[in-house]
């Protein structure tokens, strides 16, 4: 075209960035790859290779090693050998390579983006600007836990070796996110890329070498879902983080459970994009393009739901059918493109078919008037308006550059809006007003708000979800506490076999009126729903009491009070520490009550009851202490701005409480859960419910709001599985013997809840840094950043 | 000429249009439009910042992008020391912005291209008038009390009839920036209103002064004020403040415009001023335009660079597009 010509039309031209540098690197390796075991390249056992294709031309890139099950066995074991001398480096020395692999991938950053758009689809300008940036801090930021870990996270170690599982959208940054906190934390790793997207992660151990990481502390296993399988399911692997899809999370959740590996899932999304009729429209506008054709869409976080308030809905809507009309999908190496390429024919057929049933759902469609490239999987940005919440593109996560729009009127609707999903990954407000704006933030179900911005990231502030988008964090404080756990754990002794229950005989004579202990659901005493009653027995096997048998229908009735109590949550810190020092006051009123009951049912001498009523009431004095103290941290990333990360309660937990100390026990796991705000059904000590259904009374008598606690006597076993499937239970914490934990991590995949189980190892309840304070606390809180940019 | 007949015209045609030939008639002031102007600085600083990332124009297409910021730079020469041998060497330059073998070479030696205005203070408007006969390059003044904008209103309104009457065809005024800052918006629109007044058949480019006004919200109530009043152009600084054009106070300003278009029809032209200094940067705000405006916003009746050192860079950048050597000042003729 002609100078004149363009004069004229002033279209944009073609703006291509280089490849030549990119496919010099490939055919460098004769564009076939192996294997990373212990430093050393490998062909993979077998010998088998797939292509990789370029999703913008659809023509194939490279041979990729699909690893087998010895070549995942050679991984883990090359990982396992160079944990002592990963450790011996000390923080120092490993905080110098995190620094060296940050620098090197800055030096190296053009050549990894230009790979990284070749392999993915998505646009150089993502991948220049973003991506690679983002995991280059993500290296710098983790260089520095890795120096102050003593300092920052005393009485704590890395897990060992760490299998981590990463998706295509983001290659190198979720490799990033992954790597950088697990070396940091002095964990090895056994990484497998997405088998669509593998040559980031193939170059970036190429920068290990150059930056002088040991042999085997990172090893990649490139291939398809079968290789994760069997990392996910690989006896020497301590943990799992998966980044994926939440149907995959589930199966790894189901196949990890009982076997003791700490795991983390960051799974799909279906996030809500609130715009109030106070937002600068033209910016929310350009939320939206950030929200939802950011990577064509491919982003669990993506603002896929558009609320709008009704008043401004028309306009607004007109303004983002403008501003579609101006974006660019093609050649994602040209400078000039805003959308690339669909990673896959078969998600290109997964967007065309969602969006079919959009229109088969009534929805209005509307793309565009330009067209798509014919070559390479391309799909145009889409808009569908009058969509009705029930509809499968309002539920189901696309994945792809589709939006679906509906209306509301107040902020209360928008809220209920917004959380009507299974997904809690992330959510923006659009409005000017702070009141408005850090008034929902907090009732959104999300792990990651933003406020007047949509896909901000940063190495500093912790990303994951609530609900079904998984759990555990990534990034700053919060995240690197996933790739460690305290030191005393593995020192744990395990529970002992259970003694059979003795045999039953008649109660001592006994002048008293009979008592009968109930359970308590909702601030009232309840008859158990089955009509039975369970024995509870001395030791000698007399019969001290009986308590009902609960079943199914109590815990549903339990549940259902908890969520009725849910304004527990938004009670203040304050209010709860009072309200715990009051069950403490009224506890220790009643300790002699205690003691006598405790002895009663385990035979425990006076000085031991004493001390367990004792330790009882210190440590209702410091959960009551930690009420109002358990803060929320501001994270500083690189912006004008603040994220706060707030710790919020997690909702509805279910509990089972140890036998070995039947009031200590419950007291140390319902205090934290109720001072940060949770309300609560706990199972006391099948053998030894009496300290619970007692304590009750104390409740009572200080105030506690019916259905904070709620207690559910009987078969533990049996009512904590009905807890772990509940879809409204948010988090199981079950201690006990190592085969219910197994089953509660297996049957909590319903709605993906936290779960928090012993593995059969039994704590000391004495020792206060196992048995209270911020693990406690953490694991009754889920930390969610909320980013509020200012500046008027 | 209606703004819609207006737009409907092929660039080739509107291209050749060297005067503003539309005139925003302006509204009442809406005092509840101003109220309901919300901008959240964050965001649009984020936008302003990916507009010269997400949008490359290369080889070709950058030589023709840059022959078309030439041709909407209003060539500016704003000091104490302004000669009339100056001002007549700066027509010349505006008559052949760019050498024409350049040209010759880019195969637009034909096209008759010069810069879209040459502006002056009110005293060289003569000379400037004078200088430029023939070509069809307009005359721009600034005026009332430029920079500052504070001398009394009847010497100000004077200073344009004069203007006017000495050739000036655009008016560049300035704001009383105390007005936005007090929010003073009657008083502020009356003023405007007596300055459209004032130009008759000259167009009128309101200059904000936006370094003065501090927020991001006061640019685009006062550029709403001003299009309401009547302004045929909104217009950034006057080169004169401390903070002059940045990208994020001109989307607020073209924001404002596409605003003021969808609701009255009327099409109002931008034109950012001082600071603007490199081809990099004009091709930004050539993209700025495309993207937020739109394609007729992407000529000199409805886009000017108020810029005096931004000319010399484009220059170079053309010879080096054609040469493939990198250029140097001395081998192109000075304005």
């Amino acid at each position: 075209m002609s100078v004149a010509e363009i004069l004229d039309s002033m279209d944009y031209g073609p703006a291509p960035e280089s490849a030549d540098q990119a496919e010099d690197w490939l055919d460098g390796h004769q564009r076939k790859f192996g294997i990373f075991i212990d430093g050393q390249w490998r062909a993979p056992k077998g010998r088998k290779r797939f292509e990789t294709l370029n999703p913008a031309t659809s023509q194939p890139l490279a041979h990729i090693a699909q690893a087998s099950n010895a070549d995942v066995d050679a991984a883990v074991a090359a990982a396992r050998k160079a944990l002592p001398k990963w450790a011996k480096l000390g923080t120092h020395g490993r905080a110098r390579i995190l620094y060296a692999l940050a620098r090197l991938l800055q030096k190296h950053a053009r050549l990894f983006a230009v790979v990284e758009t070749m392999d993915n689809g998505k646009p150089i300008r993502e991948t220049r600007d973003i991506d690679i940036p983002l995991a280059i801090r993500h290296f710098y930021h983790h260089a520095g836990w890795a120096q102050m870990l003593d300092d920052e996270f005393p009485g704590m170690e890395a897990h060992g070796v760490v299998g981590q599982i990463i998706p295509w959208n983001f290659p190198l940054l979720m490799l990033a996110w992954k790597v950088a906190p697990a070396l940091a934390a002095g964990n090895t790793v056994v990484l497998k890329p997405a088998e669509f997207t593998s040559l980031t992660t193939l170059l970036f151990a190429e920068i290990c070498e150059e930056a002088g990481l040991p042999a085997g502390v990172l090893n990649i296993v490139t291939g398809d879902g079968r290789v994760g399988e069997l990392i996910v399911r690989h006896d020497d692997v301590n943990k799992i983080a998966f980044t994926g899809s939440t149907d995959v999370g589930r199966l790894i959740r189901e196949a990890t459970a009982g076997s003791g590996k700490a795991l983390t899932l960051e799974l799909g999304g279906k996030s809500p994009l609130i715009v109030f009729e106070d937002a600068d429209l033209d910016s929310a506008v350009e939320g939206v393009v950030d929200g939802i054709w950011f990577n064509q869409g491919q982003v669990c976080c993506a603002g896929s739901r558009l609320l709008v308030q009704e008043n401004v809905a028309d306009r607004f809507i007109a303004k983002l059918k403008a501003r579609m009309e101006t974006l660019r999908v093609g050649d994602p190496l040209d400078k000039a493109v805003d959308i690339g390429a669909i990673i896959a024919p078969v998600q290109l057929d997964r967007i065309k078919a969602l969006v079919d049933s959009g229109v088969q759902d009534g929805a209005e469609l509307w793309q565009p008037s330009w067209a798509c490239p014919k070559d390479g999987w391309f799909y145009p940005p889409t808009l569908f308006t009058n969509v009705s919440p029930a509809a499968t593109i309002a539920q189901e996560e696309i994945f792809g550059p589709v939006l679906s729009a509906m209306t509301f009127r107040t902020p209360s609707e928008a809220v209920g809006l917004a959380n009507n999903t299974r997904y809690g990954l992330a959510a923006s407000i659009w409005s000017e007003s702070l009141n408005l704006a850090l008034d929902i933030a907090p009732k959104l179900k999300a792990g990651v708000v933003w406020v007047n911005g949509t896909n901000m990231f940063d190495a500093a502030c912790g990303f994951g979800g609530y609900r079904e988008s998984g759990f555990g964090r990534e990034g700053g404080k919060e995240g690197m506490v996933e790739y460690l756990r305290p030191a005393f754990r593995a020192k744990l002794p395990l529970y002992a076999e259970k003694k059979p229950a003795p045999e039953i005989k008649p109660p001592a004579a006994d002048t008293h009126v009979d008592r009968t202990a109930k359970m308590y659901v909702g601030g009232k005493q309840a008859r158990p729903d089955s009509g039975y009653s369970r024995p509870v027995l001395a030791p000698n096997g007399r019969l001290i009491a009986e308590v009902g048998e609960g079943n199914r229908k109590d815990i549903r009735n339990a549940v259902e009070a908890a969520r009725k109590a849910a304004s527990w949550s938004l009670s203040t810190g304050h209010l709860r520490a009072q309200i715990l020092y009051y069950v403490a006051e009224n506890l220790d009123a009643r300790r002699e009550e205690f003691i006598a009951r405790i002895r009663a049912m385990t035979g425990a001498r006076s000085a031991a009851a004493a001390k367990e009523v004792e330790t009882s009431v210190q440590r209702l004095f410091t959960y009551a202490a930690w009420a109002d103290k358990f803060d929320a941290a501001v994270h500083n990333p690189p912006m004008r701005g603040v994220t706060l990360a707030m710790n919020e309660p997690l909702g509805i937990i279910g509990m089972t409480c140890p036998d070995e100390l039947p009031l200590l026990g419950f007291v140390s796991l319902v205090a934290p859960a109720i001072a940060m705000g949770n309300c609560v059904i706990a199972v006391p000590s099948e053998p030894h419910p009496l300290s619970a259904t007692d304590f009750y009374q104390v409740l009572d008598t200080s105030d506690v709001p019916g259905g904070v606690v709620n207690i559910v006597t009987g078969d533990s076993a049996a009512l904590i599985s009905v807890l772990a499937q509940h879809d409204e239970v948010d988090a199981v914490w079950c201690v006990g013997d190592a085969q219910t934990g197994t089953d509660v991590e297996r049957l909590s995949t319903g709605n993906l809840k936290r779960t928090w189980v012993n593995h059969g190892r039994r704590p000391d309840w004495y020792d206060n840094r196992q048995a209270e304070g911020r693990a406690f606390l953490a694991r009754a809180t889920q930390v969610k950043n909320i980013w509020v940019p200012y500046g008027e | 000429m209606t703004s819609d007949s207006l737009l409907a015209m092929g660039p080739t045609r509107r291209s050749t249009l060297k005067h503003l030939e539309m005139c925003n008639p302006g509204t009442a002031l809406q005092l509840d439009w101003l109220r309901d102007v919300r901008v959240n600085r964050s965001a649009v600083e984020r936008r302003a910042a990916t507009m010269g990332t997400r949008r490359s124009v290369k080889k070709a297409w950058q030589a023709a992008w840059l022959l078309k910021a030439v041709t909407c730079i209003d060539l500016t020469t704003l000091s104490g020391d302004d000669t009339p041998g100056k001002v007549r060497r700066m027509c010349a330059k505006a008559r052949q912005p760019v050498r024409q073998d350049l040209l010759d070479t880019l195969g637009v030696g034909d096209k008759g291209l010069t810069v879209g205005a040459v502006c002056v203070y009110h005293n060289m408007i003569q000379t400037a008038v004078d200088a430029l006969k023939g070509s069809d390059i307009p005359v721009a003044a600034v005026s009332t009390g430029f920079p500052a904008g504070l001398s009394p209103l009847e010497t100000r309104l004077r200073e344009i009839e004069l203007s006017v009457a000495a050739g000036a065809k655009e008016i560049d005024i300035v704001i009383d920036r105390g007005l936005v800052l007090t929010g003073q918006w009657e008083e502020m629109y009356d003023q405007v209103r007596a300055f459209k007044d004032a130009c008759g058949d000259a167009h009128l480019k309101t200059i904000l002064g936006t370094g003065d006004l501090n927020t991001l919200r006061n640019v685009g109530k006062a550029s709403l004020v001003c299009m309401m009043a009547g302004a045929d152009f909104i217009k950034t600084s006057t080169g004169k403040e401390s903070v002059n054009a940045t990208l994020p106070v001109s989307l607020v300003m073209i924001r404002a415009i596409r605003e003021y278009r969808e609701r009255t029809g009327h099409v109002v032209g931008f034109k950012p001023a001082g600071g603007i200094s490199t081809a990099k940067a004009s091709l930004e705000y050539l993209v700025m335009m495309k993207e937020e405006l739109g394609r007729p916003w992407m000529e000199p009746n409805l886009f000017r660079f108020g810029a005096s050192s931004l000319l010399g860079d484009i220059e170079r950048q053309l010879e080096h597009h054609v040469t493939g050597r990198y250029s140097a000042n001395n081998r192109h003729p000075m304005a």
